[in-house]
């Protein structure tokens, strides 16, 4: 567990309930979290859980019912949102990896890349020149022209991972991110993941089904009717 | 920061140029059908521009000779002459007829004009091969739209006129060209009867009892002879003298010989109002339903096109593009769309302009005018798309 002066992400009970009255569904009932910067945990639980719920939640994209949320050093929920901006919280403060990658077809990888810092309000020289700088660690700056659909799926990934990190957010929320992807891509993809974790200290959170990935986490968080419960895992090396 | 939108039509041009090309060639309907209306206001003006006249004398009470038809005798010219500030006077005839050429009919305005030298109102302005009218009878001037040629013989009712000389852009207000021929051969063509009508209107006026007195002998052959001649015209027309405003001399005329005139303007009114006030609003209401038909067809295209990229949209939704960036893509698309659409009509609507039978005029304040239009309508159909572009929930991009 994170030291609780270190905070990547925390929720404490968390609740978010869909509809009112006799058909009232809580989906999460009390949910509690912490990761720490530059940690990496799964989150592993049965479709229906409320693991959708709780992502939409972390991602400021759905409002929760009750409980709190900080990042960083900002809470940014607490019974209601904190923050006015939430696209600009999600711009500035959280990084999002999908199931596929889901990058913008019409624009190169750079651009794609680049596009977060420029709705910050970055110079596009400025941006892109950061984007290039990610995508050469992440090893894909040789592809830096290309279109989203000349990469491979892991090359994808890839750069939605550079995406994700380009603004160097607090925290990153990876839904699924090795579904598409055989056993050495997938691992390939959570080592990357590892790396930029240490490297730019960003908690992140992997939501996943995945058995091949699951033994390289330390911690995973487990959800059952839309309550979590945490456990150590094997942490097993993924090189 | 980058357009979206520029990124996104370089990206998938084909499909933007070959939905834009069909767009275009609406467009160019479009500037087509507001060319058609100009070119018809344009006939008009050329032919008011090309009889030379200041005014137009016709019969009191009608509209003529355009617009309704007017009978004077054709010695009043001759008084007309003789009005303060009247410069020139001169018969004129109109005739819409079918001109028989080589077997085949042409569709033309026959016009009667009074011997004199060039200038004289009625006149062909000026020529681009032959001569003017030198002799009385059976000699011809045509607009070269008709398709003869020098030296050609043409039928006129049951007379044969050569061609001594070709005009352009003589054309009456429907745009048929006109054919320039003698007044008296003109006269004649317009009023005079077949011989099988002439010799029953002979039997007739001698079967009269009231034609064959016995005290007036030579009463019924006086009276064939006046049917079998015809001493009217359907205008005269006017210059006046530079120093004169050509509404006083109307207003003389009007007063003193008791004769409809008309001034240019009043003339224009009458062109403008009678005669192709139908046909514009036609055009007009074939504009709107063009612009309508246009409008909806962008708006669909923008809209599937946007439903097509629902996931990146609620992706770009979910890291932060503000909705005023998908909304400023979305009409930036259409109005590229639009663009596109213009220049392929503008261009598709310049070389088919010569193939129509009628004139076509593509004047620029018209494409410019459609331009805005163009833009404007893209504007509107893609409110639709940033419509439901605002609508998509950015937690579409993730899974569950």
């Amino acid at each position: 567990m994170a030291e609780s002066n270190s905070i990547g992400i925390k929720i404490q009970n968390l609740r978010k309930r869909y509809g009112e009255g006799d058909t009232a569904v809580d989906a999460l009932k009390g949910v509690d979290m912490q990761v720490g910067p530059g940690e990496v945990v799964g989150l592993v639980g049965p479709s229906g859980s409320g693991k959708s719920t709780l992502l939409k939640c972390l991602g400021a994209v759905i409002e929760p019912t009750a409980g709190k949320m900080t990042l960083g050093h900002d809470v940014i929920y607490d019974d209601g949102w904190k923050i006015p901006d939430l696209r600009a919280l999600r711009r500035d403060k959280i990084g999002f990896v999908f199931q596929a990658p889901y990058l913008i077809p019409f624009l190169d990888i750079t651009d794609n890349v680049a596009l977060l810092p420029m709705l910050a309000g970055r110079p596009n020289a400025e941006a892109r020149k950061r984007a290039l700088a990610l995508l050469h660690e992440l090893d894909i700056g040789h592809r830096a022209n290309a279109m989203p659909s000349q990469l491979s799926g892991g090359e994808q990934q890839r750069v939605s991972i550079a995406r994700a990190l380009i603004n160097q957010p607090p925290v990153i929320l990876a839904d699924e991110p090795t579904a598409p992807l055989d056993s050495n891509r997938a691992l390939a993809v959570i080592r990357i993941l590892n790396q930029m974790a240490q490297q730019y200290q960003t908690a992140i959170i992997v939501v996943t089904h995945d058995e091949k990935i699951i033994p390289t986490f330390k911690r995973i968080y487990h959800i059952r009717d839309g309550k979590t419960y945490e456990e150590p895992g094997e942490g097993k090396s993924f090189l | 920061m980058i357009s979206l939108a520029g990124r996104d039509i370089i990206h998938s041009w084909g499909k933007f140029v070959l939905t834009g090309f069909g767009l275009g060639l609406l467009i160019g309907v479009t500037l087509s059908m507001a060319g058609i209306y100009r070119g018809m206001v344009d006939d008009a003006k050329v032919m008011l521009d090309n009889t030379g006249a200041d005014l137009w004398v016709v019969q009191q009470g009608t509209q003529g000779p355009y617009a309704e038809s007017s009978s004077l005798y054709d010695d009043i010219y001759r008084s007309l002459l003789d009005m303060p500030g009247v410069l020139r006077a001169a018969n004129v005839t109109y005739l819409n007829m079918q001109v028989n050429h080589g077997g085949h009919d042409v569709s033309a305005m026959v016009v009667g004009v009074m011997p004199g030298e060039p200038g004289t109102p009625g006149h062909p302005l000026y020529l681009i091969a032959g001569r003017h009218i030198t002799r009385s009878h059976y000699e011809a001037v045509a607009d070269i739209n008709t398709g003869f040629q020098l030296g050609e013989h043409i039928q006129i009712r049951r007379n044969l006129y050569t061609v001594v000389g070709l005009t352009r852009r003589m054309v009456s207000y429907n745009g048929d060209p006109m054919v320039f021929i003698p007044l008296k051969d003109a006269q004649q063509a317009q009023f005079l009867k077949d011989n099988d009508a002439l010799i029953q209107q002979r039997r007739r006026n001698a079967d009269n009892p009231a034609f064959n007195r016995p005290q007036t002998p030579d009463l019924v052959d006086a009276l064939n002879a006046s049917q079998s001649t015809n001493t009217y015209v359907n205008a005269v027309l006017l210059q006046t003298k530079p120093d004169v405003f050509p509404e006083e001399v109307a207003e003389s005329i009007r007063r003193w010989k008791r004769l409809q005139v008309y001034t240019r303007p009043q003339m224009e009114a009458i062109m403008f109002n009678k005669l192709i006030d139908k046909s514009a609003k036609q055009i007009a209401l074939f504009l709107v339903i063009l612009a309508i038909v246009s409008a909806t067809i962008v708006a669909f295209i923008i809209y599937t096109l946007t439903m097509g990229k629902t996931r990146e949209i609620a992706v770009l939704k979910l890291i932060g593009t503000p909705n005023r960036t998908i909304a400023g893509m979305i009409m930036q698309q259409s109005i590229g769309l639009g663009v596109i659409g213009f220049v392929v009509g503008k261009i598709t609507a310049t070389f088919w302009a010569p193939i129509f039978p009628k004139y076509v005029l593509l004047e620029p304040a018209d494409a410019l005018r459609g331009f805005i239009a163009v833009v404007l309508i893209c504007a509107l159909a893609s409110l639709l798309a940033i419509r439901a572009a605002l609508k998509i929930d950015p937690a579409e991009a993730i899974s569950g």
